[in-house]
């Protein structure tokens, strides 16, 4: 999976957790939480769809690596090779 | 035999209408073993049916691991409970209400079906010495309401909101709701009063507990209004039994959990109703206290842990009575909710006096189950009460104590209603010692712990790994929604543990 792609799977789940939220215009580089509305269950609803979908684990504290898309991929690069997208 | 059991019974008659003195005792015997169809081994064993072992066993299922719900009572749920009675009445123990987080977590967690059920109360009334007042305890509809009935500041009412939305559980300054109430409507009792009641019967916390529960969970309230589910508790159990077993989570109630066995300090399973059956981890969705000392047992943790367990506070228990409008009569709509008290000033204590002044009316209309006919009319009174006060009763005393009960609260619904008492046809009271007797909770307790549970609940995996504890802990984590979110997140835990045993025995 590529960085462009890891960004659509965390969007995807977002979308899915949240379907009243609109997704379209997210800022890579800022803090998913000052962008929506997201609490801490949804971010734990993240972390659990992405052992789901992808059988990536994100230990609790590694929490921190998911606040930003950009962070996401960073964190995300390694763990997510040779995984198809989810949609 | 329990007192429970002794005391109940179907024959007193009051008034010509039939009074029953408590919920009926005693557990049939077992034809057969309740878990003899369980498998030999599990990923996950649930320990208790209550809205946190549910959702976290459908959780566990939902990620592919194999689970198995064990329930000591006959029924599932836990305080999400209900039970009929001659002339077609369903009581409600605890359907209202909750926040509005609740239709997300349904959905996310359980099903959309489920979550469209979840629907808002119409009107909260408060009635008492020092005000009365309508809401739909929405942000702006209940500001409203506390900024006119108590001539506040408006900006000043906000201020106090946005202070407590910032709290933050990993921030407890020591500061108590008593305390953070005077900083902030500094004497007004009445005040206090109208921001804490309502507290206190959701939860049972008191103005001495830590001020940061009392602003995680008024903020979870003071948003879009209070909700119930559309259907009846009877329903929303049926539903979630239903997704388990399409899920295939293996179910059996009438199972007595007695021990979590232990083998090289981690997890092995369960001994049920005499059987053994093999488990990687362990969710208890027992009192923790109960988890703790008598689940697991002082030899498998340290001193220092089952100290810690013993220190831990309940966190109170209820008395309700339940009061059922004869078939083919009506009441006319009063309200969903009623918090009322003839109480002149409000403190803590005085909540749960034995003979207290103030109690919570929930009041069932047909609406609440819109799939039956002939649905009626219920009344459940709950008000807050302490284990210690019914306990030490004498046989005796205990009937008089719980007769003056239903008398008192009867007559304080006459005030809202005043001709109800002639179209009630059932009466029954609940105290601490049924839901003692029924739920298996020390000391009866229905909203789990104080504040200092939660840190033996959620350290309880570092001590004994592969045992995990979700249930109604610390008042944060307690409600429904409290309790299936806490479900939620002790399963996101159990589910790393196994993905992590997984890989180090490759």
């Amino acid at each position: 999976m590529n960085d462009e792609q890891i960004k659509q799977a965390i969007i995807g789940i977002i979308n899915d957790i949240n379907p009243d939220e609109d997704t379209s215009n997210i800022s890579a580089a800022e803090r998913l939480r000052d962008q929506l509305d997201l609490d801490s269950m949804d971010f734990l609803d993240i972390v659990m769809e992405l052992r789901k979908r992808y059988g990536v684990h994100v230990p609790d504290t590694d929490y921190e690596h998911l606040a930003s898309l950009d962070s996401c991929v960073a964190y995300l690069r390694d763990k997510m090779v040779g995984k198809e997208l989810v949609s | 035999m329990t007192t429970e059991q002794q005391t109940s019974g179907f024959n007193l008659k009051a008034e010509g209408k039939r009074v029953l003195q408590g919920s009926s005792g005693g557990r049939a015997e077992k034809k057969h073993n309740p878990v003899e169809k369980a498998k030999g081994e599990y990923d996950v064993i649930v320990i208790g049916a209550g809205l946190a072992g549910l959702t976290g066993a459908n959780v566990m299922a939902t990620q592919g691991y194999r689970v198995c719900l064990l329930e000591q009572h006959y029924n599932y749920g836990g305080m999400a409970t209900w039970f009929r009675r001659p002339g077609g009445h369903i009581f409600d123990i605890s359907l209202h209400g909750f926040p509005v987080g609740m239709k997300k977590s349904m959905r996310r967690y359980w099903s959309q079906e489920i979550a469209d059920s979840i629907v808002p109360l119409e009107s909260i009334k408060f009635d008492n010495p020092q005000f009365s007042f309508e809401t739909q305890f929405t942000r702006e509809d209940y500001t409203n309401k506390v900024v006119q009935a108590f001539n506040l500041e408006r900006a000043h009412v906000e201020r106090f909101y946005d202070h407590l939305r910032k709290m933050e559980y990993y921030n407890d300054d020591g500061q108590t709701i008593r305390q953070m109430f005077e900083q902030f409507f500094p004497g007004r009792n009445d005040v206090h009063r109208a921001f804490m009641e309502p507290i206190t019967y959701a939860n049972g916390s008191t103005l001495d507990e830590p001020a940061i529960t009392y602003g995680i969970v008024f903020s979870n309230f003071m948003s879009k209004g209070v909700f119930t589910f559309s259907g009846g508790t009877d329903t929303l159990i049926m539903k979630m039994r239903k997704i388990l077993q399409s899920n295939g989570v293996d179910m059996f109630s009438g199972a007595q959990v007695e021990r979590v066995l232990v083998n090289k300090g981690r997890v092995a399973g369960v001994r049920v109703n005499g059987r053994d059956i093999k488990a990687k981890t362990v969710l208890s969705n027992a009192n923790i206290k109960g988890t703790v000392l008598k689940l697991v047992g002082e030899d498998h943790l340290s001193g220092d842990f089952i100290q810690q367990a013993k220190d831990v506070r309940l966190s109170g228990s209820s008395c309700q009575v339940y009061i059922g409008i004869r078939q083919g009569e009506e009441i006319p709509f009063i309200t969903d909710l009623l918090f009322c008290s003839t109480a002149d000033h409000f403190t803590s204590e005085e909540l749960c006096e034995l003979r207290t002044k103030s109690r919570t009316f929930s009041f069932y209309y047909p609406k609440t189950r819109p799939h039956l006919k002939n649905a009626g009319f219920t009344i459940v009174s709950s008000n807050n009460a302490r284990w210690q006060d019914w306990q030490g009763l004498s046989d005796e005393e205990y009937e008089h104590e719980k007769n003056a009960l239903i008398e008192r609260t009867v007559t304080h619904l006459e005030q809202y209603i005043p001709n109800v008492r002639e179209k009630i046809d059932h009466l029954e009271a609940s105290t601490p010692r049924t839901f003692n007797f029924y739920t298996q909770q020390s000391e009866g307790a229905s909203f789990g712990t104080k504040f200092e549970g939660l840190d033996v609940s959620m350290k309880l995996s570092e001590h004994l790994p592969g045992m995990y504890h979700a249930g109604s802990v610390g008042i944060i984590m307690s409600g429904w929604l409290g309790t299936v979110n806490y479900g939620v997140i002790t399963a996101n835990k159990m589910a790393e543990y196994l993905h992590e045993a997984k890989v180090s025995h490759l």
